[in-house]
C-alpha cells in the first residue's frame, strides 16, 4: 500500500469530485476514503488514495492534479500520507 | 485513519503559518583529506564533498514535493578546517585557497551555505588555528557561500581571551574587507562558546570530530505556527500556555524527523539529529518577537521579556524531545535582530537595547545574533561583548554566540540591508565606555567551579 492524501481547496463548483475521480481511475489509483467539509466558505475535500498500482511517477501525478485544479479554479495538492500521520499520531 | 481536520491543520501550518524545514545539512568529515600539499588537499576536499553530497539538493527537492513541505535550504557542514589543513596551509593565502575551493564545490552542488571554516580554540590556539583565524577577512571577502565559526570557550575549559581579543580585531577586519557590501562578511562569521558538534544552522554549523564520516542533520522551524496556536488561546493560564507551545513544538519536530529519515534513507547517510529551533525570517508572521508579544509583553525588551523567552525556549525543547529521540544542535528559540521583523520594530521604537538582548541570551538557545553596530566601535569593545557572551555560556553550561556587524561608515540611526534570509537591521548603539585594559590581558579565564552552585 502506498497511501497518499489528495486535498482540494477552493470555491465549490459542479463536477470537482467527478473530474478528480476520473483522473484517478484513468491512472489506476484506488480511492480508500473521501470526506469533505466547508471551512470559511471554502470547499475542502480530502481523499485517501492508494497509488501502489499507478504507472506514473508520483511527481507527474502530483503536477497533473495541480494543473487539473487550476483549470477548475481550485487548488489540488497531493502529499504522501506520512507527513500527516507523523504529525498527528504518536 | 487521518481525518480531514488534521489534514487541513497541517496544510494551514505550511501555507499560512510559514511551517518549513529550514535546512537539511549534511555533515561531512574531512579529516581523511589531509595532505601536506595544498593543491592535493583541495582536490581531496573537492572530490569527497562532491561524492557524498552530489544528490543532496535533488533529494531535498524530491522530498519537499512528495510531502508538500518546503525545505528551504540544503547545506553542508564540514570538519573544522583548521584541523584538516594544518600541515598544508603555511600562509593566509593557502587558507583562502581552501575557502575558495569550498565555495566552488558549494556553488556546483547548488547549496546556499557551507559551514566549517572554523577552529575550536577554547583553551589554546595552534599555529594552524591562528592562521585560519587571520585568513577569515580575506576568505569571507572572496567567497559567497562560506560560513566561519570560532569556538573561544567552554564550560570545561574556560575562555581563551587571546582568541577573544583576536576575534574582536578579525570582526573589524572582516567588516572592512566587505565594506562596499554593508560589511556583509560579518553576517557569515560567528564566535561561539560551548559550540555543539551537530548544529545544522548557519553560521555556526561545523561537523565535530565526535561525529561519523557523514551524517544528516535537519533543522526545523516554525515561529509562525507557535504564534498562531497561542493566538487561539489568549488569556489562558501558564499551564495551558506551556501545553500549547509543547504540543506545537511536538508536531513541528515530527515533520523534521520524517524528512530527516527520508533524506537519510535516500542518500544512504545515517541520520544524526533534529534541531528544533524557532528560527525567524524577515517574512511577516515568521517572528519570535511576535510570539513574545502574544505571550504578553507589549514589545520585546519590555520587563518580563526574559521570563517569557525562558518559558518559550524550555517548552520548545520539551515538545521537541518528546517528538524525536535524537534532538540535538541548538534546539530552542533564536533571537536574531535583522532576521526578525518584530525585533527590528522593537529596536526602532526604542523598546529593545543590546543590554536586554544580552540578558535574553541567558535563556535563549544561542546568543547575540545579527546585530548591526556602529562601524567605529573599537575592536576591544567587540572583544568585550564576545567575552561577556562567552562568560554567560561558560557559567550557565549553554551555547552562546556573537554575530555582530560593525558596519563600516554607518552609525546609530542608519539602516543596513543584507537581503534575503539575512534581512535588514537598524544600527544599534552600544556602551561607549571602553574595556581595553581588561581585554588586553593575556591568557585565559579559568573554567568555572562545578560545585557550590547557589
Amino acid at each position: 500500500m502506498n497511501k497518499s492524501i489528495i486535498t482540494v481547496v477552493g470555491k465549490d463548483t459542479v463536477g470537482i469530485i467527478a473530474k478528480v475521480c476520473t483522473y484517478l481511475a484513468d491512472n489506476n489509483v484506488n480511492i480508500l476514503d473521501i470526506s469533505q467539509t466547508i471551512v470559511q466558505e471554502y470547499f475542502n475535500m480530502m481523499m485517501i488514495v492508494d497509488m501502489s498500482r499507478m504507472k506514473k511517477p508520483f511527481e507527474v501525478a502530483s503536477t497533473e492534479l495541480g494543473e487539473l485544479g487550476e483549470k477548475m479554479g481550485v487548488q489540488i495538492k497531493c502529499q504522501r500520507e506520512e507527513i500527516f500521520d507523523k504529525m498527528h499520531r504518536i | 485513519m487521518i481525518n480531514i481536520s488534521e489534514v487541513i491543520e497541517t496544510n494551514k501550518m505550511i501555507e499560512h503559518e510559514n511551517l518549513d524545514v529550514r535546512t537539511i545539512t549534511m555533515g561531512i568529515n574531512l579529516l581523511d583529506c589531509a595532505d601536506t600539499n595544498v593543491t592535493h588537499l583541495c582536490e581531496n576536499i573537492y572530490y569527497k564533498i562532491t561524492r557524498l553530497a552530489r544528490d543532496l539538493v535533488r533529494t531535498g527537492n524530491d522530498i519537499s514535493r512528495e510531502f508538500g513541505i518546503p525545505i528551504v535550504n540544503k547545506r553542508i557542514s564540514i570538519t573544522p578546517i583548521s584541523l584538516v589543513a594544518g600541515s598544508a596551509c603555511q600562509t593566509i593565502d593557502d587558507y583562502v585557497h581552501v575557502a575558495q575551493t569550498l565555495d566552488k564545490v558549494a556553488a556546483e552542488l547548488g547549496i546556499n551555505f557551507l559551514g566549517g571554516y572554523s577552529a575550536i580554540v577554547s583553551k589554546g590556539m595552534t599555529q594552524s588555528d591562528e592562521l585560519l583565524i587571520r585568513s577569515i577577512p580575506k576568505a569571507l571577502a572572496s567567497t559567497e557561500r562560506i560560513c566561519s565559526s570560532i569556538n573561544v570557550g567552554s564550560t570545561k575549559t574556560g575562555i581563551n581571551m587571546d582568541a577573544v581579543r583576536l576575534m574582536g580585531e578579525i570582526i573589524k577586519e572582516t567588516a572592512a574587507a566587505t565594506a562596499e557590501r554593508d560589511s556583509m562578511g560579518c553576517t557569515k562569521l560567528v564566535v561561539l562558546c560551548n559550540a555543539p558538534d551537530d548544529n545544522p544552522f548557519m553560521a555556526g554549523a561545523f561537523h565535530g570530530v565526535s561525529e561519523a564520516d557523514a551524517i544528516i542533520n535537519v533543522g526545523v522551524s516554525g515561529p509562525g505556527v507557535v504564534k498562531y496556536a497561542l493566538e487561539q488561546r489568549r488569556g489562558a493560564d501558564f499551564e495551558e500556555l506551556c501545553e500549547t507551545i509543547k504540543r506545537t513544538a511536538f508536531k513541528i519536530t515530527r515533520v523534521g524527523q520524517l524528512v530527516a529519515q527520508e533524506a537519510s534513507k535516500r542518500l544512504g547517510v545515517p541520520f544524526g539529529i533534529i534541531d528544533l529551533s524557532l528560527a525567524p525570517t524577515p517574512a511577516i508572521g515568521d517572528s519570535v518577537a511576535d510570539i513574545l508579544k502574544e505571550i504578553g509583553v507589549d514589545q520585546p525588551g519590555a520587563p518580563g521579556t526574559t521570563a517569557a523567552l525562558a518559558l518559550l525556549n524550555d517548552q520548545v525543547k520539551k515538545g521537541g524531545v518528546m517528538a524525536s529521540s535524537y534532538v540535538g544542535g541548538l534546539s530552542g528559540a533564536f533571537i536574531p535582530v535583522s532576521e526578525d521583523q518584530g525585533m527590528i520594530d522593537a529596536v526602532n521604537c526604542g523598546a529593545l537595547h543590546i543590554e536586554k538582548l544580552e540578558a535574553m541570551t541567558c535563556v535563549c538557545s544561542v546568543g547575540l545574533d545579527m546585530i548591526a553596530i556602529p562601524g567605529d566601535t573599537p575592536a576591544t569593545s567587540i572583544a568585550g561583548i564576545i567575552a561577556d557572551e562567552a562568560a554567560i555560556g561558560m557559567v550557565n553550561q549553554k551555547t552562546t554566540a556573537v554575530r555582530i556587524i560593525p558596519v563600516v561608515g554607518k552609525t546609530v540611526g542608519d539602516n543596513v540591508e543584507f537581503g534575503g534570509l539575512l534581512g535588514h537591521a537598524p544600527v544599534m548603539p552600544i556602551n561607549t565606555f571602553g574595556c581595553q585594559r581588561f581585554v588586553e590581558r593575556k591568557g585565559r579565564i579559568p573554567a568555572p567551579i562545578h560545585s557550590f552552585k547557589n
